[in-house]
């Protein structure tokens, strides 16, 4: 009575098929990221010191260290948040939770998945002539933190705005239903049940910030400084623009030094998805619906 | 649980005032969802100290109706509402603040909302809206609303944990107390003892009943036995028309203006 038919059998296999197709791509996603974080560990590992880290190079880049070059994307990052994620969590909230849909709206959502998709040389140029040129700001911190604020605006926004919607529409119902103001229910109930993705979203940001050239190599970033950025007016040398310029621009550079500072970039990048992904578990602990 | 400023408030025999004027006045009210009438050509008049009970199967306008009442309009765009709806004799339109008019209309929907707050936020959330900041003021108006809506005993030792967590049935009354913590002068509820066991629903019930000398409700229900217990008038609702309005006994003895509604409130469809 419970023996399997025909089809029983059949979708058994389409299953098992199914499910080892999509267990191969699985593992193909997995294989090049191996690949790369291991022959970084091997070529690179070696270079990493506590001289390397915290001295600046010497002889034409041929030795020393990156201590100008980490303090510096320290720098960019911080500026390009502290420049980009206010405007973009309130530009998030205002389109979540106060823009009518009208033609404005989705004018300016169109808008924003587009600059998301402009690449980031563009974006370099841009930042180029707007802060480098038009507002005077010379090749500077401000200047590379800035392009590199626009290029990821998108990405706190569409960040910002998925975890503000991600909060039922019933609590905003229910508090407009006491005579609760929209500013008065965001404050109260959609943004502290909201900040986890909104947190999340900023810290992916700054792993991105982190690794991009293009956008900086214009506006702020050198090649060589012997001491480390006082003020935002400063220019400033960058880890993924010293790891482009030592692997392709200067002469004699040991292949250990070039993998070192690979490794170092991309474990920066790596501890950022880390501490991002162990603070959204940490708080979906506290989830309170 | 009564205090003696409500008792005062309140005095007089309770009842409704069918020699005041109406609370709530509604003329030729239609309701569309992008273009889909729900409801329409409705008029009716609900009097201050009145349970008003709404019956009607699903799809009748019942939801929408109360939506209307509270000018929910304004969180969905597909919904339009025509025709007029005035409350205190100011038609909802007019007022400026709706923040003040939804303050003063309690809402209750059939499926509970137990905001992400503490039980004790919740029903201080709208006490808070409106300037109150004592604690013991605050905690006054938390125990009562909680005991009006028969969940103090439940919750009075975990106050400090969160409302969306208590089961439904829970989640439910802690909504009808925050309702009640707006001091509405205008109760709205809509099924709300769907997710309650039999034996609360009977203690809401009775505290439903002695409400009625502070303020004016509007119950829709499906329970048909359940407007019969409680509404001093009741409205039979069907597909999006007002079929007729009659005193609750009248329409549960026979007395009915229209066919159909004794047909609905003796069971043969809906």
């Amino acid at each position: 009575m419970f023996a399997a038919t025909r089809l029983n059998r059949r979708s058994y296999r389409n299953q098992g098929v199914a499910k080892a197709v999509f267990f191969l791509m699985t593992v193909a996603l997995v294989i090049p990221v191996l690949l790369i974080v291991g022959t970084l560990v091997v070529k690179g590992g070696p270079a990493i010191s506590w001289e390397f880290l915290f001295s600046p190079p010497r002889d034409n880049m041929t030795a020393g260290g990156i201590l100008p070059a980490l303090v510096g994307t320290v720098w960019l990052v911080v500026v390009a948040l502290l420049a980009s994620v206010p405007v973009g969590v309130a530009a998030a909230v205002y389109l979540s939770e106060y823009a009518p849909d009208n033609l404005l709206t989705r004018a300016i959502n169109l808008a924003i998945i587009n600059l998301a998709g402009v690449p980031s040389i563009v974006h370099a140029l841009f930042g180029v002539g707007a802060f480098v040129y038009f507002f005077n700001m010379k090749q500077s911190i401000l200047a590379a933190s800035l392009t590199l604020a626009v290029m990821t605006l998108p990405v706190v926004i569409v960040a910002t705005r998925e975890s503000l919607q991600a909060v039922p529409q019933a609590f905003r119902e229910a508090c407009w239903n006491m005579g609760a103001t929209r500013w008065q229910t965001i404050r109260k109930v959609v943004l502290p049940n909201s900040i986890s993705g909104i947190l999340t979203g900023v810290i992916l940001e700054v792993s991105r910030t982190a690794g991009e050239t293009a956008p900086i190599m214009f506006t702020g970033a050198t090649a060589f400084l012997a001491f480390l950025p006082e003020s935002v007016f400063d220019q400033t040398m960058a880890m993924s623009y010293h790891l482009y310029y030592i692997a392709t621009q200067a002469p004699d550079v040991p292949e250990e030094l070039t993998f070192g500072v690979a490794l170092v970039l991309i474990a920066i990048v790596l501890l950022m998805n880390a501490v991002s992904i162990g603070f959204r578990i940490y708080l979906r602990g506290l989830k309170k619906w | 649980m009564v205090d003696a400023d409500r008792a005062a408030r309140s005095s007089g025999a309770p009842g409704p005032r069918y020699d005041e004027p109406p609370i709530v006045e509604v003329r030729d009210l239609a309701i569309s969802y992008g273009g889909a009438p729900a409801l329409r050509d409705v008029s009716l008049d609900i009097h201050r100290h009145e349970i008003f009970g709404i019956i009607g199967p699903a799809n009748s306008g019942k939801t929408s109706f109360l939506r209307a009442l509270n000018r929910m309009e304004a969180f969905n765009a597909a919904m339009q509402v025509g025709g007029s709806i005035r409350i205190n004799g100011k038609d909802v339109r007019d007022w400026r603040n709706e923040y003040a008019l939804r303050s003063r209309i309690g809402v209750v929907f059939p499926l509970p909302v137990g905001l992400p707050l503490t039980v004790y936020e919740n029903v201080a959330f709208s006490p808070r809206l409106r300037g109150v900041r004592k604690r013991a003021d605050l905690d006054e108006v938390v125990e009562r609303c909680l005991t009006r809506a028969a969940l103090w005993d439940e919750v009075k030792d975990r106050l400090d944990s969160l409302g969306s967590l208590l089961s439904g049935g829970q989640q439910q009354r802690l909504t009808i107390a925050r309702a009640l913590s707006q001091e509405p002068e205008l109760l709205l509820l809509d099924e709300f003892s769907i997710a309650v066991d039999p034996v609360t629903t009977m203690r809401i019930e009775d505290v439903l009943k002695e409400l009625r000398s502070e303020l004016t409700i509007v119950l829709v229900t499906n329970l048909v036995q359940q407007a019969r217990r409680l509404a001093d008038r009741t409205a039979f609702f069907l597909m999006g028309e007002l079929v007729e309005i009659g005193a609750t006994e009248d329409l549960f003895e026979g007395r009915v203006a229209d066919r159909r509604t004794a047909g609905y409130i003796e069971g043969r469809y809906g």
